[in-house]
């Protein structure tokens, strides 16, 4: 029989796995952009878990509300992505360099 | 609960939606010529919700009356108060922004439009009484604060920042999102009075989770250290008319937020959250001031400043009563037109062609080549650092004077101690303008909205600002005392 906790442990894992893809990533600006989505995902795992544990649905419309703002993130995201490879030629994650920090 | 009374609650945002979206259809169908035309427009909706706004303040509203939508807004006076600082900090980055990017070439309709949806994402904010809520404003403002960030498409160093925050800003709303999905599992609800009888008698190991999440987000969206990373490079890379909107605006919305969880959702689990808050808070102090220190740029510098005024909030914050939310709010206030008024001073940092300079070297002295400009930043500065003749002390001064009653006194003691560390780069900054060889850098004359602006600033934070005193205090308990908790 599959429980909340099991649930809750798959969501957890895959909110870590992608809280390391932005931290561990050396490589390409848009795998971030995946790590982001991935831990919205975990999120809405979660919610939607709960949701039907506790029989309540709050947690399903929080979903959707999540859902929508993960699209308009999205694409906002890769809209600046854009402009940045259009002046540097690059979205290699070592290259976002131009300040220091 | 009838719908006509939820929607007159939230008039406020209703105006600002309406006039972004409306405002948006000109702009498509404008283009850039009427970049002007949508700047006024845009200033006059935001004084239309200033006005709006203040009838809530002065009425002192608060109790079930404010709450609309059932329970998932509240307009109280706290909101209201937040509201006013929120809506004339924005109306200052509209004013200064139309000169600064005609002379980028690259003045945009856009511009006004998102400041107003950041606005009205920030609004939300800080009326919000769920999890929802909240989330919905705080996103409505992080997007339109990435897009404008990256304003200036041709420049490097705009869009970079604009990634960065992206990036980050987007990792801050995830740990945010995750922490309000756990506490709505481990309480069952996402509103914060629902939370705040769940949690009545201790938290769980799941709802502490939950909250440590929370806060750590929010601490993200606030700049507090230790989640301060992306600060100075954002505030390099963005346009300054935007770094200055990102450095006031943003930052009240974010704080009232974080009190409203922590005291109305977590109000009874004080202890739970109070040691997050006092630790962000000491280490953004000593951070804010050692980071500052070795800093060539000026918005960089503006921007270690900020983080360690953050700091001082946050210890109104930690005492968790009335009188310490009081006091945070008549620090933020005042931290409001210091940060203005900084940011139009290098505004105003403009070589003979016109160019904006911001490195500190440029300030060498000034009090020869532009004298007025010289004593404006001299009083922001000593202001900023909170020595005593000027306004500043008085945020700092109720600051502690909570925590003293609160019977934190350790707190107090170390917060005194380090915010004299913070004091030595403001000196610098003023040993630069007065004392160094004059150099031949800031030769651009300014224009009357900017020097109005300042000259306001610079009379709020002089000796005079201290007039306010009462008027602002009494704002500031309505305030505080509205807020839904049982202090």
């Amino acid at each position: 029989m599959i429980g909340i906790e099991h649930y809750i442990v798959v969501s957890s894992i895959l909110f870590v796995l992608g809280v390391l893809g932005i931290f561990l990533n050396r490589k390409n600006i848009i795998i971030i952009l995946m790590a982001i989505e991935l831990i919205l995902l975990s999120v809405n795992l979660n919610l939607v878990a709960f949701s039907a544990y506790l029989n309540d649905l709050t947690g399903q419309i929080f979903a959707m509300f999540v859902l929508t703002v993960a699209a308009a993130e999205a694409a906002i995201g890769l809209a600046i992505l854009v402009t940045y490879f259009r002046n540097r030629g690059t979205i290699a994650v070592d290259d976002v360099n131009r300040m220091k920090g | 609960m009838d719908y006509a009374n939820s929607f007159a609650l939230v008039l406020p945002e209703i105006v600002l939606a309406l006039s972004g979206l409306l405002l948006l259809l000109v702009a498509a169908w404008g283009g850039d010529k009427a970049a002007r035309l949508v700047s006024i427009a845009a200033a006059v909706a935001l004084g239309g919700a200033f006005a709006l706004a203040a009838v809530a303040v002065c009425s002192g509203a608060g109790g079930l009356d404010t709450i609309a939508f059932a329970g998932q807004f509240r307009a109280d006076a706290f909101a209201g108060l937040a509201k006013l600082m929120i809506y004339a900090a924005s109306g200052a980055a509209l004013i200064v922004a139309p000169r600064f990017f005609e002379r980028a070439g690259a003045m945009r309709a856009e511009f006004p439009v998102l400041v107003l949806f950041a606005t009205l994402g920030m609004s939300i904010m800080v009326s919000a009484a769920d999890l929802m809520t909240l989330y919905i404003g705080l996103e409505l403002n992080s997007l339109a604060a990435y897009v404008l960030a990256a304003i200036l498409r041709d420049d490097e160093r705009s869009s970079e920042a604009g990634l960065k925050y992206f990036v980050l800003g987007g990792l801050a709303s995830g740990i945010l999102l995750f922490g309000m999905s756990l506490i709505y599992g481990f309480t069952g609800t996402t509103n914060f009075a629902g939370i705040a009888v769940a949690v009545s008698d201790g938290l769980s190991p799941g709802q502490l989770f939950g909250l440590t999440f929370v806060l750590a987000g929010l601490a993200f969206k606030i700049s507090a250290a230790p989640f301060h990373m992306w600060t100075p490079d954002v505030y390099e890379g963005a346009p300054t008319p935007v770094t200055m909107f990102f450095a006031s605006a943003p930052k009240v919305a974010a704080i009232v937020l974080l009190a409203r969880v922590s005291l109305e959702a977590f109000g009874t689990q004080d202890d739970a959250w109070r040691q997050i808050v006092i630790f962000a808070a000491l280490l953004s102090i000593v951070i804010g001031a050692l980071g500052a220190i070795g800093q060539q740029n000026v918005k960089r510098l503006l921007a270690y400043s900020s983080i360690n005024n953050v700091g001082f909030i946050l210890i109104g914050l930690a005492a968790g009563t009335q009188a310490g939310a009081s006091a945070m709010m008549v620090y933020l206030a005042i931290y409001v037109v210091m940060t203005i008024g900084s940011f139009v001073a290098v505004l105003l940092m403009r070589d003979a062609n016109g160019n904006q300079v911001e490195n500190v070297s440029d300030l060498a002295g000034l009090s020869t080549t532009r004298p007025v400009l010289a004593w404006c930043l001299l009083a922001l500065m000593f202001s900023l650092a909170g020595i005593p003749p000027l306004f500043g002390f008085w945020g700092k001064f109720v600051v502690f004077q909570a925590v003293v009653e609160a019977d934190l006194l350790a707190l107090a003691a170390i917060g005194i101690a380090a915010s004299v560390i913070g004091a030595f780069y403001y000196i610098k900054i003023v040993k630069i303008m007065f004392f160094d060889e004059a150099g031949d850098t800031v030769r651009g004359a300014g224009d009357t909205p900017h020097w109005s602006l300042l000259a306001i600033c610079a009379l709020l934070v002089s000796p005079l600002g201290y007039l306010l005193i009462g008027p602002l205090g009494n704002l500031a308990d309505m305030a505080a005392a509205s807020l839904a908790v049982a202090f």
